[in-house]
C-alpha cells in the first residue's frame, strides 16, 4: 500500500484555446485536506472533474494507487465520493428516496439513513419532495451522503455553497474526522475554513497558468 | 464501521428502474405526450385520406409503425436529459456499480412508459385504420419485439447528444437511419400476414435486431455517456 492515495501527474487543461493550468502535479496522501483556490474561471471545477475521471486532461494523468484511473476505474470509484456543484438530487423524489438511491448506487452504507438525515438537519423533511425544499436543503441532501461514505477520497466542489453557519461547522468537523481516519479530501471553496487550518494545504490555480 | 453494501445486479437494475418510474409518475405529461401524439397522428389519417377503406387497409401497417417510431423519437430526449441537468448522471458515471446495468434499467423504464402503451393501444388504432384482421397477430408481435429496439438504439443517440444544448435535430439524423431496417421488416411482416403468407423470416430478423440491441447497445450507451459528459 503506497502512502499516496491519489497523484496528479503533470495535468494540463485547455478550454477553448485557453490554458487553465499547465503541468500541475501534486500528491494526495491519507490524512490530507487540500483546498483548491483561484478566482472564478481559473479551472477549479475542471480540475476536480479531471481528478474524478469525468473529463480527460489535455496532458498528464491521474493515478490511484500508482495506476492511471482509467485502468482501475471500478476500484477507484469504490474509493471515491464526488459531489459536484450539481447536487444530483431529483426534485420529484423525497429526501429519503434521493439519499437512499444515491447511497445504494455508490455502494455506501445504507443503514442508519435517518442518522445521516439528522446530521444535515433534515429530520421531518424525509418524505417531502426535494423540489419543495430550499436550495440549501437540496445541497444538504447531497452532502448527507458524506456521513455514510465508505470511501477514502472525497472530491467536493463548493461544498459550503448555500449551507448555513451551523451546517458549515458540522461539515468541517466531519472533514476533520474523515482525515483523522485516514481519508483525504480535495475541495474548492471561496470561504475560509474555521477549523483544521493546521491540516490544510492549498493550491492556487492562478499561479499555475 | 460497517461494511459497504453491495447490490446484486438485479437489485441495482430494479432500484434504477423504480426510481425512473417514480420520477415519471410525477411528470404525467411526459408519459402521456408520446402516446397522445401517436393517437392523434393515427386518427388524423382516415380523416385526411377519406373513407376509402381499401387504401387505409393497405397503408395501415406503415402508418402505425411510422407513428410509433416518431412518438419514440419524441420521448427519447428525456431519457438522460434531466439526469444530466441535475447531476445524477454524473453520480451514475462515478458509481462503482456497472454502468451498463444502470443504463439498461433506464432504457427498460423508458420502454415501459412509451413502448408498452403503444402495444396496448395498437389493436384499437389498427381497427380505426381498418386493418386486415389476419394481420393483428403480426402487428402485435412486431410491436412487442420492435419497440424495445426503438428504445435501445434511440438511447445511443440520446447518450451521444445529451451534452448538447439543442441536440434534437442531430438526434433524429443519427437515429432515424438506424430505425429504417426495423421499419421495413416490421411493415413487411404485417403485410405478409395480411396476405396470409408466412412471416416467420421477418420476425426472425426483428428478433435478431432485438438480441443484438440488448446485448450491445448498453455498452455503446455507456461509452457514449462518458464521451458526452467529458
Amino acid at each position: 500500500m503506497s502512502s499516496v492515495l491519489l497523484r496528479a501527474n503533470q495535468l494540463t487543461c485547455i478550454r477553448d484555446d485557453r490554458i487553465l493550468f499547465d503541468q500541475l502535479s501534486f500528491d494526495l496522501s491519507p490524512g490530507s485536506l487540500l483546498q483548491i483556490e483561484g478566482a472564478n474561471g481559473t479551472g477549479k471545477t475542471s480540475l476536480l472533474r479531471i481528478l474524478a475521471g469525468l473529463t480527460l486532461p489535455y496532458e498528464g494523468d491521474v493515478q490511484y494507487n500508482a495506476l492511471p484511473i482509467m485502468q482501475c476505474r471500478d476500484d477507484y470509484y469504490q474509493d471515491l465520493t464526488f459531489i459536484g456543484h450539481l447536487a444530483g438530487v431529483k426534485g420529484e423524489l423525497s429526501t429519503l428516496e434521493n439519499l437512499s438511491f444515491n447511497l445504494a448506487i455508490q455502494g455506501d452504507r445504507t443503514a442508519n439513513i435517518e442518522q445521516a438525515i439528522e446530521q444535515v438537519s433534515l429530520t421531518g423533511f424525509e418524505e417531502a419532495s426535494a423540489s419543495h425544499l430550499s436550495a440549501g436543503q437540496n445541497r444538504r441532501i447531497a452532502l448527507a451522503r458524506l456521513w455514510q461514505s465508505t470511501s477514502k477520497i472525497w472530491i467536493l466542489d463548493e461544498p459550503f455553497t448555500a449551507i448555513d453557519k451551523a451546517g458549515v461547522a458540522k461539515l468541517e468537523s466531519l472533514f476533520l474526522e474523515h482525515i483523522q481516519n485516514g481519508g483525504a479530501i480535495i475541495f474548492t471553496s471561496h470561504q475560509e475554513l474555521q477549523i483544521a487550518q493546521q491540516h490544510l494545504t492549498r493550491i492556487n490555480l492562478e499561479q499555475h497558468d | 464501521m460497517t461494511a459497504p453494501t453491495h447490490l446484486t445486479y438485479r437489485q441495482l437494475f430494479f432500484s434504477v428502474m423504480n426510481r425512473d418510474l417514480k420520477v415519471a409518475i410525477h411528470n404525467k405529461g411526459d408519459i402521456l405526450n408520446p402516446i397522445i401524439f401517436l393517437i392523434i397522428v393515427i386518427t388524423l389519417f382516415p380523416l385526411g385520406i377519406g373513407p376509402e377503406t381499401n387504401l387505409l387497409t393497405r397503408i395501415a401497417p406503415g402508418i402505425i409503425w411510422v407513428a410509433a417510431l416518431l412518438s419514440a423519437l419524441l420521448s427519447l430526449e428525456r431519457l438522460f436529459k434531466n439526469d444530466y441537468i441535475d447531476g445524477s448522471l454524473e453520480q451514475m458515471l462515478l458509481s462503482p456499480q456497472p454502468l451498463f446495468i444502470m443504463v439498461l434499467a433506464k432504457v427498460t423504464a423508458h420502454w415501459l412508459l412509451t413502448g408498452l402503451p403503444i402495444i396496448i393501444i395498437a389493436p384499437l388504432l389498427a381497427l380505426m385504420l381498418h386493418m386486415e384482421s389476419l394481420a393483428y397477430p403480426a402487428l402485435m408481435l412486431t410491436l412487442a419485439i420492435g419497440t424495445p429496439v426503438l428504445s435501445l438504439i434511440g438511447a445511443i443517440g440520446v447518450a451521444l447528444t445529451v451534452g448538447l444544448k439543442k441536440g434534437g435535430v442531430l438526434l433524429s439524423l443519427l437515429i432515424l437511419p438506424l430505425y429504417i431496417p426495423l421499419l421495413i421488416f416490421s411493415t413487411a411482416a404485417i403485410e405478409a400476414a395480411a396476405l396470409n403468407m408466412p412471416y416467420d423470416g421477418h420476425i426472425a430478423i426483428i428478433s435478431a435486431l432485438l438480441v443484438g440491441a440488448i446485448t450491445l447497445s448498453p455498452f455503446a450507451i455507456s461509452a457514449a455517456l462518458r464521451v458526452s459528459t467529458n
